[in-house]
């Protein structure tokens, strides 16, 4: 068959997609430029379902926007990816839809290539220093937002403002404070992807080289080759360890006995005198920064980091107290998984059967190593430590509003879009102004039930994984590299429905080793709670905050994710099976059965 | 028993020594001065298939009467074939040959003189180890005896006169008195499993992986392609276990108690139960990496698990399908690292 007359492959056209009935008023509260339109039946659309695997509420779609604006201005117009622009973005149901811009013009792929070897290989060889300065510049950044006032309206002017000539009132502060925080973040996104594309770039470059030289050489062993040893999502989890280690070495292990809430833990170490007083002030160090480590991927208001809610990191205390109590050190062994590295990386240079192969090796590997520490560590940075301040910001301009009767509780500021939210604040600055009661507690509530209603409508509503017509192939290296999306992916997604019921699942091998036992199908994080001893995890994505339940299970099985995952990585870390990637676990295995985990072949077999 | 002209111990030879031990005797000698363990034996060298043919040249000519003849002519090759496989296998040994093997044979196996034995030829020439090279790769396993070794031993040597082999000689035009043959002689190993393995992948050339396979019994059924055997694909530098396809072994080979190797049906139990457990995958490969270290290139090798769970090897050679093609680079170097790059971002992959 030639390619003329194969049949167009297509999913459902954007304009075939309805709005779930009842929530149209929902819908169309996101602004114009998120909604589809009859022009976008021509393009091809994936779900964004590894970022946003959950219906977004109208603020929160704010983190699509920040990432998208920022990732496209660096493929676009700052690094000039030669093949690509940026990435476009659509949402209905409230899942976000996301479509690649190719370039295909050779003459402008040339002339890109000009501006792109100009800037990014730049950036490639003053990477070093580049990074340090972005680590300065997100501290800088992260400084501000710790340093914006808490919003609030005393009744009057504090008088010490007044003596102080400052001119500006109380409720100016208000729009200051919330339209710093929005502009804080949109530019957090930016220093996101300052260095991403390339970064995954170069790693890909030389997983690629690795594909061809070494044709069944596992994702892991290259991700493995290429992974730094001290990267910043470990330390979270080295900290509680290293807590651990303290509450023994003080003599206040006792204090941390299984089922005690964090509360009740703390509570009593304030009791307990000198030692209780030198543990809380370890923990003290911990928390600042490692804690600001949020328990999803940091895409939604309500995932919240440990330091907002202590309950997960202290859940897994009494687990690391006890190995410290049986002797184990717990210390991450890391001059020796240095040496593992660096052995694994000279025997497959061994094989390499040329010596050009084997000085391509070391170029690429070279670069690969020296770019990933930025690929590996912004995400602490960015989506984690940033992203807490912003979201905890926006709580209190909830709890400012819910207290002047805009809305009955904090968490409902998140149903409103970041624009309306402007909009009541202005509000609220006008009513203070005037004296005059303010028009949002009639018009708010009504909007927030109607949006939390909608939620639960899209949550029941399964999201189609791609629209419009499939493309011969993948040109936009972003759209592989981040979403690990091929042609051959699009074409699995449409077989699929015919597919006769199989027992098994398979995935990306990411972590060797065979296990069976019992599935805990954890479809949030509120449900981490019920993982007992020696359970399999099976869920959609995991994150770096995970770590310290991967002490207690036997495996791990997600539906999103590749070789470089968190799921992974730790996996690796954990010696533990582990199969990411595998679409449609969560739906197909049910809690309770037992399943046989292959991370070796990327294989999870239902057994019962 | 010290290694002399006719006889040489495994632990004394090594590849250098081909020409006087063959190809097959000389990599046993070499992995056995590795370190691998393998069966333990030694070669009747080709000085006693040498005073052996000198004994039958006094008879009555040997060496001239294959030199002389056409290939073309079928029915005197035929014929010559025939005379000369019957005087190698009929008339008497040189006494001082027979009384070494004998000698070899006591001290191979002090214990039983009827302790089995496996009787293996060794080519000495590159191209007589080419399977193309017919009737050469003679092999007879669960021999039991002194009288029956030297039978073999000659029925090794005879087919150096074989139809093809002559045919073969004649045509290439090659001098008689170059032709020798080794013969390997070494304890049997009682194999509870038995196969071959590759130190790279011979569907892709990868040279990252091993590739296992192996059944239940003797080595024999899995060579001779009697049965379908399990298959497992091993990161040779991690140890990932990638493939596992566990066949239904319906039949093992195993030692007639009478000498000599039986085909029976496997027990139901076993037929479809793996072969070998991870641990011994996990053993084969340490043992794969280091005979292909040891050489320097990969490997194809045979090896067998005794009933106590040793490995041991019973051969390895070269790799050679996916050799000739290891000299292409994947990718050339560049004089600016930084263009590989250009492999991701420039464009049609």
């Amino acid at each position: 068959m030639t390619a003329t007359n194969r049949p167009t492959k297509t999913f459902p056209l954007p304009s075939s997609i309805t709005v779930v009935p009842g929530t149209e008023n929902a819908q169309s509260a996101h602004p114009y430029y998120m909604q589809f339109s009859a022009e976008d039946d021509g393009k091809f659309w994936f779900y964004n379902s590894m970022h946003f695997p959950e219906p977004m509420s109208h603020f929160d779609m704010i983190t699509a926007e920040g990432a998208y604006c920022a990732l496209g201005a660096s493929n676009t117009r700052v690094h000039c990816l030669p093949t690509t622009l940026g990435i476009d973005f659509r949402t209905i149901n409230g899942r976000v839809y996301i479509g690649g811009n190719g370039v295909s013009d050779p003459d402008e792929i040339a002339r890109r290539t000009e501006h792109f070897t100009q800037r990014a290989f730049y950036y490639y060889e003053n990477w070093e220093r580049l990074y340090a300065q972005w680590k300065d510049k997100m501290a800088a950044l992260i400084r501000e937002a710790q340093e914006l006032p808490k919003p609030e309206l005393p009744e009057f002017e504090p008088l010490a403002n007044v003596h102080a000539g400052l001119g500006v009132a109380s409720n100016q502060r208000l729009l200051d404070t919330y339209q710093r925080i929005i502009e804080g973040y949109f530019r957090m996104w930016h220093h996101h992807f300052e260095f991403l594309l390339l970064g995954y770039g170069a790693y890909l470059t030389f997983f690629d080289f690795c594909k061809k030289a070494f044709p069944e050489i596992s994702d892991q062993t290259i991700a493995r080759m290429v992974a730094g040893i001290e990267a910043e999502i470990f330390r979270p989890d080295e900290e509680l360890k290293r807590l651990a280690r303290s509450a023994v070495e003080l003599g206040v292990h006792d204090e941390f006995g299984e089922g005690l809430s964090a509360e009740q833990i703390l509570r009593s170490l304030e009791q307990r005198g000198l030692s209780g007083e030198a543990w809380l002030k370890e923990l003290e160090i911990s928390r600042n920064p490692w804690f600001n480590v949020n328990v999803g991927d940091g895409f939604y208001h309500y995932h919240r980091s440990w330091n907002d809610d202590l309950s997960l990191p202290f859940s897994a205390l009494p687990g690391y107290i006890r190995r410290v109590q049986n002797g184990e050190s717990l210390e991450r062994p890391t001059q020796q998984l240095m040496r593992e590295r660096d052995q694994l990386i000279q025997d497959y240079r061994e094989l390499l059967s040329t010596e050009a192969d084997r000085a391509v090796y070391d170029q690429m590997i070279h670069l690969a190593q020296r770019v990933f520490p930025y690929v590996e560590g912004h995400k602490f940075y960015c989506e984690h430590w940033y992203t807490n301040l912003f979201f905890n910001k926006i709580r209190e301009f909830g709890a400012l509003l819910a207290g002047h009767g805009f809305f009955p509780n904090t968490e409902d500021v998140f149903n409103l879009t970041r624009y309306e939210l402007e909009s009541a604040i202005t509000d609220l600055m006008i009513s203070w102004s005037t004296g005059a009661p303010p028009r949002g507690p009639s018009r708010w509530p009504s909007i927030v039930a109607e949006r939390k209603a909608a939620l639960q409508q899209w949550a029941k509503h399964d999201a189609a994984p791609a629209l419009g017509p499939v493309p011969d192939i993948i040109e936009d290296p972003a759209i592989v590299m981040l979403w690990g999306i091929t042609r051959e992916n699009l074409d699995a997604w449409l077989r699929a429905g015919h597919e006769v019921d199989s027992n098994e699942i398979k995935g990306f091998a990411a972590s060797q080793g065979v296990v069976e036992g019992v599935a805990r199908v954890v479809k949030s994080v509120e449900e981490i709670g019920r993982l007992q001893q020696g359970d399999i995890l099976v869920c959609h994505v995991t994150n770096p905050t995970w770590a310290p339940i991967f002490q207690k299970i036997a495996a791990a099985v997600s539906d999103i994710g590749g070789s470089m995952s968190h799921a992974a990585i730790v996996a690796r870390e954990y010696a533990l099976p582990a199969v990411v990637g595998t679409g449609t676990a969560t739906q197909k295995i049910k809690d309770g059965q037992r399943i046989r985990v292959d991370g070796g072949r990327g294989v999870v077999t239902i057994l019962a | 028993m010290r290694t002399n002209e006719i006889i040489g111990w495994f632990e004394d030879i090594g590849l250098s020594d081909r020409p006087l031990v063959g190809g097959k005797g000389g990599s046993l000698g070499e992995l056995t001065k590795a370190g691998i363990a393998v069966p333990r034996g030694f070669v009747v060298m080709t000085g006693a298939f040498e005073a052996s043919i000198a004994e039958l040249e006094r008879a009555g000519p040997v060496r001239s009467l294959v030199e002389a003849l056409d290939p073309a002519d079928l029915d005197a090759t035929t014929g010559c074939s025939r005379a000369l496989r019957a005087r190698i296998e009929a008339e008497p040994l040189p006494l001082h040959v027979r009384d070494q093997i004998s000698a070899a044979l006591s001290a191979l196996c002090p214990e039983d003189p009827l302790t089995p034995v496996a009787i293996r030829s060794s080519a000495t020439t590159e191209d007589a180890e080419d399977a193309s090279f017919a009737g050469l790769q003679d092999t007879y396993l669960w021999v039991k005896g002194a009288e029956d070794a030297i039978r073999f031993i000659r029925s090794c040597w005879a087919s150096l006169y074989s139809l093809e082999s002559i045919t073969y000689r004649r045509r290439q035009n090659l001098p008689e008195a170059g032709v020798h043959m080794a013969v390997v002689v070494q304890r049997m190993v009682d194999a509870r499993t038995a196969g071959v393995m590759f130190t790279r992948s011979p569907t892709t050339g990868d040279r990252s992986v091993i590739t296992v396979e192996g059944a239940w019994g003797l080595g024999s059924a899995v060579v001779g392609g009697e049965v379908t055997p399990d298959r497992w694909v091993i990161g040779k530098i991690t140890g990932e276990i990638s493939t596992r396809e566990i066949s239904d072994k319906h039949i093992e080979h195993l030692p007639s108690p009478a000498g000599g190797v039986i085909e029976a049906e496997t027990p139901d139990e076993r037929r479809k139960a793996p072969s070998l457990s991870d641990e011994e995958l996990q053993r084969l490969r340490e043992i794969g990496r280091r005979v292909e270290r040891h050489y320097g290139r990969p490997q194809d090798i045979e090896w067998a698990v005794d009933r106590s769970g040793e490995i041991l090897l019973l051969q390895s050679r070269p790799e050679t399908v996916w050799s000739s093609k290891d000299a292409a680079p994947v990718a050339a170097p560049t004089d600016n690292p930084l263009s590989h790059v250009m492999t991701i971002f420039g464009g049609r992959r």
